[in-house]
């Protein structure tokens, strides 16, 4: 699986309240992903593109178990996350919802706006200006077992099914 | 071989004898608790989809409590496909506006120590107060447990806090954990399980021990566990979830397991924290936290509103007056805590002090209502989080600090110490 597009770069502890703001909580997440990250980036929600990548620092996704924060990016078309570190439940959440999401300690080489390739086999993300890759920690098989099959309801859906189970 | 206690609990949920930190495993679930919000309404259509209903009815627990009060159009629809939903899956524990997920299934008695419980919000690490390893999910996950009854996890290595001696006056579990925040970071605990022990842990009660297991969200562990002891057990027994001699014994970690981190602290010395906007991790001494006015005043949440919270805050509240400009708003985290709180006239001085009175729900903790801050708002909050916007608009300031800090500075109109307000003579 690889996916090409634009780093959008973001500091340390990117919340869930940034990412899927309580007041749009009652309404469809198409509405609130209009909302993604706005107190940071006002621009951001209007500007992404299908295949972009988010690269952020320390603890992404930290605060709520709303899955709303993960469905809004990938609602706005971001195909993976780069952080240094994610919240637990962020990062459950996003596996469950076939959401790459991937940890590097060299997050830091990413300028915004570059053009990116994120292979999530190989765990890599490719800067196109400098031709540097960087390197992620791989995810266990059976997480990108679930991404491939496009997160955890279709997952269970082949098992439940009679398919061959991929965990 | 000897083990911890997290390791203890996974390891009876996947029917191993034990369990290796670090393996990924595939466990049971004893019991699913479900909110309106992350709750019926994500998972009901997953469920129709895969074709199952729940696994088991009488495992899972729904409160509502986010979208509470119901005002409008849109919140009403979603209280009214929690109830059918609720009845169609014959789930009997249905908690129907009583207070928040978190307080109320412990006060009906549905947690008891080694249970393997999972929870549809960030808060749910609470249930490891009572040696429950209990954690929060999110609505795909939840509706995966209630199709099959299991969830895969790392096992986690524990990292062991130990408080010895004693908190001092007017300083609270609440500060313990902002103090962990400050100095550790928001991710302070890796997403393993923390467990908390020490003379000063043992001293506290089992609410006090609820708000640091709440906050353990906010360290960043997947649980926060305590072992059972006798405050434990006093508290089960009279919620009509009965232990014996048994359940304390087995639920302990072993005193030489093997730990990721070991901190001790010393109690007495803790101060009054405040953390600043816009994360917990800004965490100081109060006598440290710059001069700052504030408007309102909050006392709300799982984290800070149970009945010991209240308890604090009218302590301080007692026979004094709001600073004029503040308001102080309390929204009592269940209705039998709030019940207990006016029985002993808590609830009295909060409304003798001037403050109003929400609902018993989420509130502006969560963002979710008509109530929220102001533009430019600064409020000091019992609440767990201060994230920019959480509460209102983005342009407000969210300070944290214990009922007692919460409630000094209302009376000061500026950030306090409780302990510099309560040296004031009050009218009674």
């Amino acid at each position: 699986m690889t996916t090409t597009g634009r780093a959008w770069v973001f500091g340390d502890d990117i919340d869930t309240d940034v990412l899927a703001p309580g007041q749009y909580m009652k309404g469809p997440v198409e509405e609130l992903a209009k909302h993604c990250l706005e107190t940071v980036d006002p621009l951001f929600a209007r500007s992404v593109q299908s295949g972009d990548v988010l690269v952020a620092g320390r603890n992404f996704g930290v605060g709520s178990s709303r899955e709303q924060a993960v469905q809004a990016l990938r609602l706005l078309g971001i195909s993976a996350v780069v952080a240094r570190s994610f919240a637990g439940i962020f990062y459950r959440n996003a596996i469950s919802l076939g959401l790459p999401v991937f940890v590097s300690a060299d997050v830091g080489h990413v300028k915004p706006g570059e053009t990116v390739t994120m292979d999530s086999d190989a765990a890599t993300l490719t800067l196109h200006k400098t031709s540097q890759t960087i390197e992620c920690e791989p995810l266990p098989s059976f997480l990108l077992d679930m991404i491939r099959d496009g997160g955890l309801v279709p997952h269970l859906e082949k098992k439940l099914k009679g398919g061959k189970p991929t965990a | 071989m000897v083990k911890t206690l997290a390791q203890k609990i996974i390891a009876k949920a996947c029917g191993q004898a034990s369990v290796d930190c670090g393996d990924v495993v595939t466990a049971r679930v004893d019991l699913a608790m479900l909110h309106d919000s992350g709750g019926p309404r994500r998972v009901k259509p997953i469920l129709e989809r895969l074709g199952v209903p729940v696994w088991d009815p009488e495992k899972v627990v729904v409160v509502t409590d986010h979208f509470v009060p119901a005002l409008d159009d849109d919140t009403q629809a979603i209280q009214m496909l929690t109830r059918e939903w609720v009845a169609a899956q014959g789930v009997r524990a249905f908690y129907d506006q009583l207070g928040i997920c978190h307080v109320v299934v412990p006060e009906r008695g549905h947690l008891r120590p080694g249970m393997f419980v999972v929870g549809g919000d960030s808060h749910s690490p609470t249930g490891g107060a009572f040696g429950a390893y209990m954690f929060g999910i999110g609505a795909t996950e939840m509706a995966g447990v209630l199709a099959i009854g299991e969830i895969w996890l790392k096992v986690p290595e524990t990292i062991l806090i130990e408080w010895t001696g004693q908190l001092a006056a007017q300083v609270t579990a609440k500060d313990i954990m902002l103090f962990l925040c400050g100095r550790f970071g928001m991710d302070g605990g890796q997403y393993q399980a923390v467990q908390f022990a020490g003379e000063a842990i043992a001293a506290l009660s089992m609410q006090e021990r609820m708000t640091l297991a709440n906050m353990t969200a906010e360290f960043g562990g997947q649980t926060g566990l305590i072992a059972p002891d006798k405050v434990t057990r006093d508290y089960l027994a009279a919620a009509g979830a009965p232990i014996d001699d048994d359940d304390m014994a087995i639920w302990q970690t072993d005193p030489d397991a093997q730990l990721l981190a070991h901190h001790v602290f010393n109690a007495g010395d803790l101060q009054p924290q405040v953390a600043a906007p816009h994360s917990p991790a800004n965490a100081v001494d109060v006598s440290a936290c710059e001069p700052t006015t504030v408007d309102v005043a909050y006392i709300g949440a799982c984290t800070g509103a149970k009945l010991d919270d209240l308890r604090m805050a009218a302590s301080v509240l007692k026979g004094r007056r709001l600073a004029p400009g503040v308001e102080l708003l309390v929204a009592p985290a269940s209705r039998r805590d709030q019940e207990t709180a006016e029985t002993e006239g808590v609830m009295a001085v909060f409304k003798k002090a001037g403050a109003r009175i929400l609902p018993t729900a989420c509130g502006i903790c969560a963002g979710y209502g008509e109530e929220r801050l102001a533009e430019d708002a600064v409020c000091i909050s019992s609440t767990a989080r201060n994230f920019r916007g959480r509460m209102g608009a983005a342009s407000s300031n969210v300070y944290l600090g214990s009922p007692y800090t919460v409630a000094a500075s209302a009376v000061a109109g500026r950030i306090a110490d409780p302990r510099e307000i309560m040296a004031e003579p009050s009218t009674s």
